[in-house]
């Protein structure tokens, strides 16, 4: 701790444009910078529940949202460990409460997975894992939650409950009769079986208990989101971990993402500002409106930003529609409304920054793309709550957007390929998305500009432009 | 519904910076702009619990939450109305379940506040009613629900379970003795009455139950939010709502709001921009370490906005601190870096339609008010999660801030005071927010404009520039 009065200069970062103390020419270990340090400790959470209860289901998805909000997560599934280690599923039989070589085989799967959550924890900069595994004993709880301990972890269990057939009924026809373990099987040896695999846990579940477990952290969802319970939520990541698990829902619904039609700045191949739409874009929004009348959405709702040309888009469809100011396209900064040719004129070194890391860097007296993941979170939030929606938005916003359904990395997410006049149908199927690209037949400027190859702040005007598409 | 291909023209809203259509010359009503339409139809919010559970605190510090973030949220306290019915209260005996004159008084205060609730909810434009009162029966509760489906209104029920009797002891303490009922009694008489008066409740209290109440939405909250249970949340505004009862807290603590050491540019005159301190900014960061320091706060975080100023204030306390981009200063778009009277000399239609509606009022370009809070939300949410905070930021975002604290409306929000080098210690006490001013004494340039008489867009110079504090 620095001696009062001994404040450091400070240097601005010319990535990302923050300020940083900067100690004998070095820059000293910056503060946290993403908002709140969003954890301390590690966090470990424990899924519990039944076969078929959503465990992977919640697992994976927490872990995409995890990760596009910027907190390094990683699931361990044990069931996957199983597989690695016995190359070829038999039957229920394995799970038997008494098959002695079954059950030595599954600790062995579960330490082995503790293991790895370690190394993910303590060496490799993970902040939160997620236990998969159905930890239906408090036994097994117990001994999860002193591993916990003994490497300095926060322990959060996720416990999914639900006693309706149909719903078990379903998630077995959803994602059981696809594994690998039942790969040579038909559909009803398949459900057969794994109803009785269900059998071997229930004698020995114990749920979580509000009076036996009442010092634990937990929320227990019930029914599939009907109610919850939530015990000892610890700190701040806890808590956002326990809004999203209540925000999300299973009922089928599908996403439309598109960008607004084409503008008159994308025409002259101009970045950002607030303009209206060409005659092709106007064109693509009465498309757009056929498109959307045509695929007979129950109750969709249509969102956009509060830029001219998402709003004109709109129009079109004649329907109510909301502004999200959230929704607008990431801001340029000083280099709004110019052309690639300008920023390569006026600020060469800006334009092979941004080459060099796109997802981070910000536009002087503008955004990244990380700015832009924090401010549409909320977005996130309310897009998991609803069913059908339709996004009109722009094409950094769209990528963001896209990056969560989709599950890319930050690298990958500046160069999702959102072309104009183009509607991305997402619809959520299993443990992921799956994408219906729909191209409106209305021709449109290319405004995708890949990653050169030369990315060296000393490169040339023309390796730096050759990646830029045409324009008038 | 206008027909496909219909798009009405768009005209931008010149206070808002808003886009919104424009039918035969006039604006056709515009869509919900404010991000997400919380509310579709109105809420009303049921309290439950024996008295002194904290039910009028919850109320009191939602609808305070809930005005803020500008859904129209007004409280209705059941007790008031029986207080302003029954002019002096004399004992407990009021209370008790067999008297029958204070029963008759009792149901008619509650009906009063019901048809006030409607006249809010149905001919006032409110969104969200909170109906504080033990509503400790079933049979008052389904009275309530009734009422509220017959109005089109959705209920939620948020009640507070607590037999800590350190924590009932706590709050009769902090807010009952002071109570207009207790107003010619002895500490040890009020206690003593109060909770003979609890005694009255306890046998009739029906509390929501996981079955006999599956059907109602409902948060219930237990031992000052060590767990919840969550029932059927419905909407948007209901799962914000979920949300923030979860983060807050009553742990004793105090939250320092001040803003950065004086800058180049204020010093200039000059709003926005990124400068740095001037050699006084400099002394009252000094000034501020020492005053920290003297103030012994137990394990204080300390956060900044992304600007240069705030965080060389930092610096000179020499402890971590965490940069929040969401903290910085509203961005003045067009104007950034201008001096009023450059403001009035180049943009004198704006420069009158800021002072015309300062809440609302967005800069070219740039941001309101309105948009500042939006995005403060998750500063707000945080600061209800954490103990002893520092925040360090700017003249808007503290006023932001500061209007959460003390429940102060939109219309005063843009002019609440707080001038540079002064620190504002808030800490929480009985139903609200108590406020020290601490000047640390060093001299800095005022940069607080009043609102001019003249906000007309005809106004001569001197009418718009009458205010303007003075600078180099």
């Amino acid at each position: 701790m620095a001696a009062a009065g001994a404040a450091r200069e400070l240097t601005q970062n010319p990535l990302q444009k923050t300020w940083e103390p900067y100690d004998n020419g070095l820059p000293a270990g910056h503060s946290a910078q993403r908002g709140v340090c969003m954890t301390n400790c590690p966090t470990l959470i424990v899924m519990v529940g039944l076969p078929a209860r959503g465990k992977t289901y919640i697992s994976k998805k927490l872990t995409r949202y995890l990760n596009w909000i910027g907190v390094p997560t990683k699931e361990f599934n044990v069931g996957q460990y199983r597989r690695d280690l016995v190359k070829k599923y038999k039957s229920f039989e394995f799970f038997l409460p008494d098959n002695e070589e079954g059950l030595k085989i599954r600790k062995q799967c579960a330490l082995t997975a503790l293991n790895d959550v370690r190394q993910y924890l303590s060496e490799e900069n993970g902040h939160v894992a997620v236990f998969d595994a159905t930890n239906t004993t408090r036994e097994r709880r117990e001994t999860i939650y002193k591993f916990g301990e003994e490497n300095g972890y926060k322990t959060f269990f996720v416990e999914s409950v639900c006693v309706d057939p149909e719903v078990i009924a379903a998630n077995i026809v959803q994602v059981k009769l696809g594994s690998p373990d039942y790969v040579d099987c038909s559909n009803d040896e398949a459900t057969e079986d794994f109803m009785k695999r269900i059998e071997c846990y229930k004698n020995s579940y114990e749920t979580l208990d509000e009076t036996l477990d009442k010092d634990l952290s937990y929320i227990k969802i019930m029914d599939v989101g009907r109610s919850y319970l939530v015990n000892r939520v610890m700190d701040h990541i806890q808590s956002r971990i326990v809004y999203y698990l209540m925000n999300i829902h299973v009922t089928p619904r599908s996403i439309y993402l598109c960008r607004h039609g084409e503008s008159e700045l994308n025409l002259k191949g101009r970045i950002g500002g607030d303009p209206g739409l060409s005659v092709r874009g106007k064109e693509f929004a009465k498309s757009l409106a056929q498109f959307i009348n045509e695929q007979n959405i129950k109750d969709l709702k249509v969102w956009t930003s509060q830029m001219k040309r998402t709003i004109q888009t709109a129009e079109a469809l004649g329907v109510p529609y909301e502004q999200w100011k959230v929704l607008n396209e990431i801001d340029a900064g000083v280099c709004e409304e110019m052309t690639y040719e300008e920023i390569q004129e006026n600020y060469p070194l800006e334009f092979a920054l941004r080459d060099q890391d796109k997802y981070r860097y910000r536009y002087p007296k503008g955004e990244s793309y990380e700015d832009l993941v924090q401010r549409l979170e909320p977005v996130i939030m309310e897009l998991e709550r609803q069913e059908n929606v339709l996004v009109i938005c722009h094409q950094a916003v769209m990528r963001c957007l896209l990056a969560y359904f989709l599950d890319k990395p930050a690298e990958q997410l500046p160069y999702l390929k959102c072309p104009l006049h183009t509607v991305l149908k997402l619809t959520p199927v299993a443990y992921g998305c799956k994408v219906e690209s729909i191209f409106l037949n209305v021709e449109a400027v290319n405004t995708h500009r890949d990653k050169p190859e030369n990315v060296g702040v000393d490169r040339s005007r023309e390796e730096a432009l050759r990646t830029v598409p045409n324009h008038l």
